[in-house]
């Protein structure tokens, strides 16, 4: 479904040196959970951004190929690249409380890839939205349609998010950092709600993180990302119990003790 | 409802106080009505008989509180220089003003609006350079000068109007609003220039927010997320700023009025400054204070319709 081969980005603003994404390339199957784990700065988010088409082509030079579904989302025209966006890529981004628009009540909101992608009546599109807000386990779908973001807690808020992705099924779902702005416990419940919609969906998930501990609940397969390149990629329990990179090793070590414990 | 009342009872506070202080600065002025009145004849002794008889030799806040009295019974008083009630005096000048102000603020919200939209859409292309230096520029040129060249323009050299040749809206209504449209585009230009300049930049600023990125990642197309999620998120500061050009094009209609020779609120306002003519001055700055609280009023409603974050307390 998702295949990135030697890709590579440089920022116009950059020095030429210094290259955001210096050559990666990674696999993804359909329905699989990939997580891909780094530091601010390896190059994680831009490339996550790179596969939807978010990064304005005029500001970067781009190298390699990012396939999805067979088309090259670097070449592919930005008309064409739009009609994918929402609907076969969906992202989660970070900070639910500033992702969601202010002045816009959250019904259209979530709905909103429907009514650009699909000819459904207003009334069908409500009924999507209720039923996508009972899966992701939001209390009172009605209410919180009429709502507006201010209303809303930032864990209720994400799965709103989570609601508005995966309203119109899409083949993947980038979720980049989508835990890191919420506190554990509703860490721990978003990842539950990610597996849960894998598996009753089928739809594959990007996850990005920089918390491997996190990655290891939710992913089968990880790719570990250091200064624009993969240093290390593999299932996730091989890579949690036999790190062959130095960078991995510090990462792993990086995770509180107590969390580690249960590793081990 | 609960908000319209507090308003209303702040509005009062407001108006009490605007009052008082117009009331208290005439005290502070130099000058004295009876000296205008008497003119040629005035001895001393006239001077303070007349005082006597006006009932101006009694405390200000005596004063003050008659004042406020008749005008809440409706009775703003009796022009010391005319000898007309101000009531009729201003009856003829009030329709002037506000329909000149109506033409202008119409005219800065019907060409600002879709040029800062279309300025924030080209941003950093030849075309959006051009306009925000000109901008910059005429930003900075006072209303009275652009009457002035715009009257050369048009009066004298293009003869589309003739200047001085107003007619009042009683006798033909047509050539009234024809004659306003001048000095209301002079009035204009600037506070168009300003609008233009502060909405480009909110939309600007707004497009760099997460939540556009979103709509980006959506599938909205780049009109649709202007449109669709931008603009009613960059068009509160506007509101709020074209509710303060409402006041200020009041008062710049004060001069322009002058520059064209209509006889609306700012001349007759002048004149009895001049004239220390107390109670008309008292009821024009108490009708402008009324204007600008309740325009403002209005637009924190609106601002509070567009973004329900904003609490009305």
């Amino acid at each position: 479904m998702l295949d990135i081969k030697n890709f590579t980005l440089h920022f116009h603003s950059a020095p030429p040196e210094n290259m955001a994404v210096k050559g990666i390339s990674m696999h993804m199957d359909k329905g699989e959970i990939v997580g891909l784990v780094g530091e601010s700065g390896s190059g994680k988010t831009v490339t996550a951004l790179t596969i939807a088409g978010l990064i304005n082509r005029r500001m970067a030079a781009f190298g390699g190929e990012i396939l999805f579904n067979g088309q090259n989302t670097l070449t592919l025209k930005s008309e064409d690249m739009r009609k994918i966006r929402g609907k076969d890529i969906s992202i989660v981004f970070q900070e639910p409380m500033s992702s969601l628009n202010p002045v816009l009540r959250i019904g259209p909101q979530v709905e909103e890839s429907l009514r650009i992608h699909t000819n459904k009546t207003k009334e069908e599109r409500k009924e999507l939205a209720l039923k996508a807000f009972k899966d992701v386990e939001l209390p009172n779908p009605e209410e919180v349609y009429n709502k507006y973001p201010h209303e809303l807690s930032g864990g209720q808020l994400q799965r709103v998010m989570i609601a508005a992705a995966m309203i119109s099924n899409p083949t993947l779902l980038i979720a980049d950092e989508p835990t890191t702005a919420l506190d554990v416990t509703i860490q721990a419940q978003i990842i539950e709600l990610l597996k849960r919609l894998n598996k009753e969906y089928g739809m594959g998930i990007l996850f990005i993180s920089h918390n491997l501990n996190v990655v290891r609940k939710l992913c089968t397969r990880v790719a570990v990302m250091h200064k624009g390149l993969i240093v290390e990629e593999g299932p996730v329990e091989d890579i949690f119990h036999n790190p062959k990179e130095d960078y991995t090793k510090k990462l792993i070590a990086a995770i509180p003790t107590r969390s580690r414990k249960n590793v081990r | 409802m609960k908000y319209i009342f507090k308003k209303l009872v702040s509005l009062i506070i407001i108006l009490f106080i605007v009052s008082l202080l117009a009331f208290l600065a005439f005290q502070v002025i130099p000058g004295d009505p009876t000296t205008k009145i008497l003119g040629t004849e005035y001895t001393p002794e006239r001077a303070h008989a007349l005082r006597e008889a006006m009932g101006l030799n009694r405390p200000v806040i005596v004063r003050y509180f008659e004042w406020l009295k008749n005008f809440l019974m409706g009775d703003f008083g009796t022009s010391y220089s005319y000898s007309l009630s101000v009531k009729e005096m201003l009856a003829g000048k009030l329709p002037i003003t506000f329909v000149l102000t109506a033409i202008s603020f119409t005219i800065i919200t019907v060409i600002s609006i879709p040029l800062g939209i279309l300025l924030a859409k080209f941003e950093g292309t030849w075309l959006d350079r051009i306009f925000t230096t000109m901008n910059q520029t005429i930003m900075s040129i006072p209303p009275f000068f652009i009457g002035i060249v715009l009257s050369y323009i048009f009066s004298i050299v293009l003869k589309v109007f003739v200047h001085g040749d107003f007619v009042s809206y009683t006798v033909d209504p047509v050539k009234f609003v024809k004659y306003l449209f001048f000095p209301a585009i002079s009035i204009a230009i600037p506070r168009i220039a300003m609008t233009v300049k502060l909405l480009r930049s909110s939309i600007i600023g707004e497009m760099d927010k997460d939540y556009v990125r979103t709509a980006f990642s959506r599938g909205n197309s780049r009109d649709s997320v202007l449109y669709r999620h931008v603009l009613k998120n960059s068009i509160v500061p506007v509101v709020t700023f074209l509710a303060v050009t409402i006041a200020d094009i009041v008062a710049g209609s004060i001069i322009i009025e002058q520059v064209f020779g209509i006889p609306g609120l700012g001349r007759l306002l002048v004149s009895s400054i001049f004239n220390r003519d107390f109670p008309v001055v008292q009821a024009i700055v108490v009708i402008l204070a009324i204007l600008v609280v309740t325009v403002n009023t209005l637009a924190d409603i609106i601002n509070q319709y567009i973004d329900p974050r904003i609490k009305l307390r």
